[in-house]
């Protein structure tokens, strides 16, 4: 028997430009493509609250008094606060808060407590990751009446007129990444990912089904064709769906929302690509379970569903109980929505989002394998 | 490769579907060049024998070959010089006639890929409808396509699934034609149909019924392997008379045809014995040849039985 290669580029391209073709032809999909991010991104104005506690904090200490370690134990004590990591220098403060290793830097300066106790209302910095406003700002909030609580033992007697007015300490808090706790900053980047999630998965997971349901699955098994060749080609037009839909969404949150770009347009186009391919990937991986379009449907609301809940989109990541953190990890929209907000607010480069890229890849690779497998070649 | 060698050669094909057997122990020799007819009611088989030869069903049991592949095996080289036309239309309504002979002859790897589709669309008269959507072709247009859509890599066998089915009786006999012409140039064709004026214009033919091969052979092999003895009667009333001889102990059918009616049986003595009562004004009897649809409805009756 004559040796045939296994792949064809040549079918390949065949499949792709029937895909086009077809795409252009069903407009109304066509126009969904465009519609959903759009609506979208005028429906989410709002973003829903939670009270998430056990916040990862840094702390830089510098003093040796105890009033200092007083208040880092009041912080601990009111839940909010856990005291992950301790650092020697401010770099290495912001370090870990760029690439979202903890929420918050606490940095008690030297001499504190002797400022404190000799009535000099001595500066007290927290440092925190405000991208997502709703992670922080409850933690931020407690601050105040927390530290003259705390203080209230340590002050009384002659000192308790330091305790007046003004508040014993300075505390100053820097909302890095989004000064202003603007909502829109961290919800409008998280829905890129939310929007490519849903129709990628969906547009992909509607391909081998629907050829089955109107016949020509048929046709196209009859003819000399491969797994991958099908696959490939059916993922491929779409990827430029996917990224007129980046496109869209990136020129709304910088004219519409005034998102901060802080990152690299360019970096967060290249790791869009993985996601979009994941996504794709999934979605042709249920075209292969499922019987008919219907069910490829409900698949593609079954992963969508948790995937927005648990992912940090719809409530700060950190405010999930550990369990459902967990599950969070599996998804690629988790891992996506910190490269989006890492890029885009927090100025991440390439290293800092490797970190969550090579697990959006794995994931890709993985479901990939499982489509190849499960393409049946055969009508039985 | 030449005529009178053996394109299709199987031996034993058997197909199960959980408790139904579809397909039973089929055994079937096609020559190159010969238009082979495979005929048999709704549901015997049929559709599932082809979808086996051309790979898209694996088979139970069975071996042979088809153009000198193994069937079993080698299905991906048969794939790729096999014709196969499904029984619904199954190319893509959103694409237009050329787009869709074009995305064929891509994924066939068809050389001079444009003078190809070209020529097809010329060959079978469709280069003025070219842009129009396969989706709103009629069904004489669509068979049309279809054919020309699985010629288009040139290959050397066609399966062709009830090509005919749902279209008007020029474009039947139009179709038949461009068999006949398709053939004269080598072609092998292995088509079913329902119909007994194709069944006629095949070299050779096979009956299936509940999966099984009951008869083949040419047309007059088949007729006489079923041995029938057929008298046709003409006069006033013939659905009162068929009535009465279908009651009768002898006679093993009773069909209309026009305005007669053709009253047959595979014995003969017991027939004419049977039909003696009936033989007289203002009917007229006569015993004729049997016909190929004679023997088709008598296979039927016995596949039933």
């Amino acid at each position: 028997m004559k040796r045939h290669p296994k792949f064809s580029f040549q079918r390949l391209v065949g499949i792709i430009s029937k895909e086009f073709l077809q795409m252009r032809r069903d407009r109304l999909t066509f126009a969904m493509m465009l519609g959903i991010p759009l609506i979208q991104l005028t429906l989410f104005g709002y973003a829903i609250n939670s009270d998430p506690r056990h916040l990862p904090a840094a702390v830089l200490l510098a003093d040796q008094g105890a009033q200092g370690r007083t208040l880092l134990y009041a912080m601990k004590n009111s839940t909010y606060f856990d005291f992950v990591r301790e650092v020697k220098t401010e770099a290495e403060g912001y370090n870990l808060l760029a690439r979202g290793q903890v929420q918050f830097v606490i940095n008690i300066p030297q001499n504190f407590s002797r400022d404190l106790l000799r009535g000099d209302r001595p500066a007290l910095l927290v440092e925190a990751d405000a991208t997502d406003p709703a992670a922080t700002g409850i933690a931020l909030g407690s601050l105040p009446p927390l530290f003259d609580a705390a203080l209230q033992n340590d002050l009384k007697g002659p000192l308790a007129s330091l305790s007046s007015t003004s508040g014993p300490i300075d505390l100053r808090v820097h909302a890095l990444y989004n000064p202003e706790v603007v909502t829109q900053y961290n919800i409008v980047p998280g829905l890129m990912g939310v929007i490519l999630t849903m129709t990628m998965v969906m547009i992909t997971g509607l391909a081998i089904t629907r050829e089955r349901e109107r016949g020509t699955m048929e046709n196209l098994l009859s003819m000399p064709t491969r797994p991958s060749e099908v696959l490939v080609g059916k993922i491929v037009p779409y990827i430029l769906v996917g990224y007129i839909q980046v496109s869209v969404i990136l020129i709304a949150a910088r004219f519409l929302f005034h998102v901060p770009m802080q990152g690299s347009i360019l970096l967060l186009l290249l790791v869009a690509f993985v996601f979009i391919v994941a996504n794709l990937a999934m979605g042709i991986t249920f075209s292969t379970i499922a019987k008919n379009q219907l069910q490829a449907v409900q698949m593609a609301f079954f992963v969508f569903l948790p995937s927005i809940l648990l992912s940090g989109f719809m409530f700060p990541f950190r405010g999930m109980p550990h369990w459902a953190q967990v599950i969070g990890e599996a998804f690629p929209l988790t891992h996506f929505l910190r490269i989006v907000r890492g890029i885009l607010l927090k100025g991440n480069g390439l290293i800092d989002v490797s970190l969550q890229l090579w697990q959006i890849a794995l994931f890709a690779l993985i479901v990939l394998a499982i489509a190849v497998k499960r393409y049946r070649q055969t009508l039985d | 490769m030449r005529n009178g060698e053996a394109v299709i050669e199987v031996r034993g094909m058997t197909k199960r579907f959980d408790e139904l057997t579809a397909v039973d122990h089929v055994d079937l020799t096609v020559r190159a060049g010969e238009i082979y007819g495979f005929l048999g009611p709704n549901g015997s088989g049929k559709t599932t024998f082809l979808r086996m030869l051309c790979g898209l069903l694996r088979a139970d049991d069975g071996n042979g070959q088809v153009l000198g592949h193994d069937v079993i095996a080698e299905s991906e080289a048969i794939k790729r010089e096999v014709g196969y036309m499904t029984q619904r239309f199954s190319f893509w309504e959103d694409l237009s006639i050329e787009e869709n002979l074009d995305f064929v002859a891509r994924i066939y790897g068809v050389k001079n890929r444009q003078a190809a589709v070209r020529q097809s669309l010329d060959e079978l008269g469709l280069t003025q409808r070219k842009t129009q959507l396969a989706g709103q072709l009629s069904g004489g247009w669509k068979q049309r396509l279809a054919l020309a859509a699985c010629l288009i890599h040139r290959p050397k066998l066609l399966l062709l699934d009830e090509p005919t089915a749902g279209v008007d009786p020029k474009a039947r006999r139009d179709f038949w034609e461009e068999i006949h012409q398709l053939a004269a140039e080598g072609l092998t064709f292995l088509i079913t149909t329902h119909y007994m004026d194709e069944a006629e214009r095949c070299q050779r033919l096979a009956y299936i019924s509940k999966g099984k091969l009951l008869a083949d052979g040419t047309v007059d092999e088949v007729i006489s392997r079923v041995g029938l003895t057929t008298w046709s009667v003409r006069g006033p009333d013939l659905s009162q008379l068929a009535d009465q001889l279908r009651e009768t102990r002898g006679v093993q059918q009773a069909v209309a045809f026009g305005n007669s009616l053709h009253v047959s049986s595979n014995n003969a003595s017991e027939l004419e014995h049977a039909i003696a009562p009936f033989r007289h004004e203002p009917y007229q009897w006569q015993q004729i040849p049997s016909g190929l649809e004679d023997a088709f409805i008598s296979l039927m009756d016995d596949g039933k039985s």
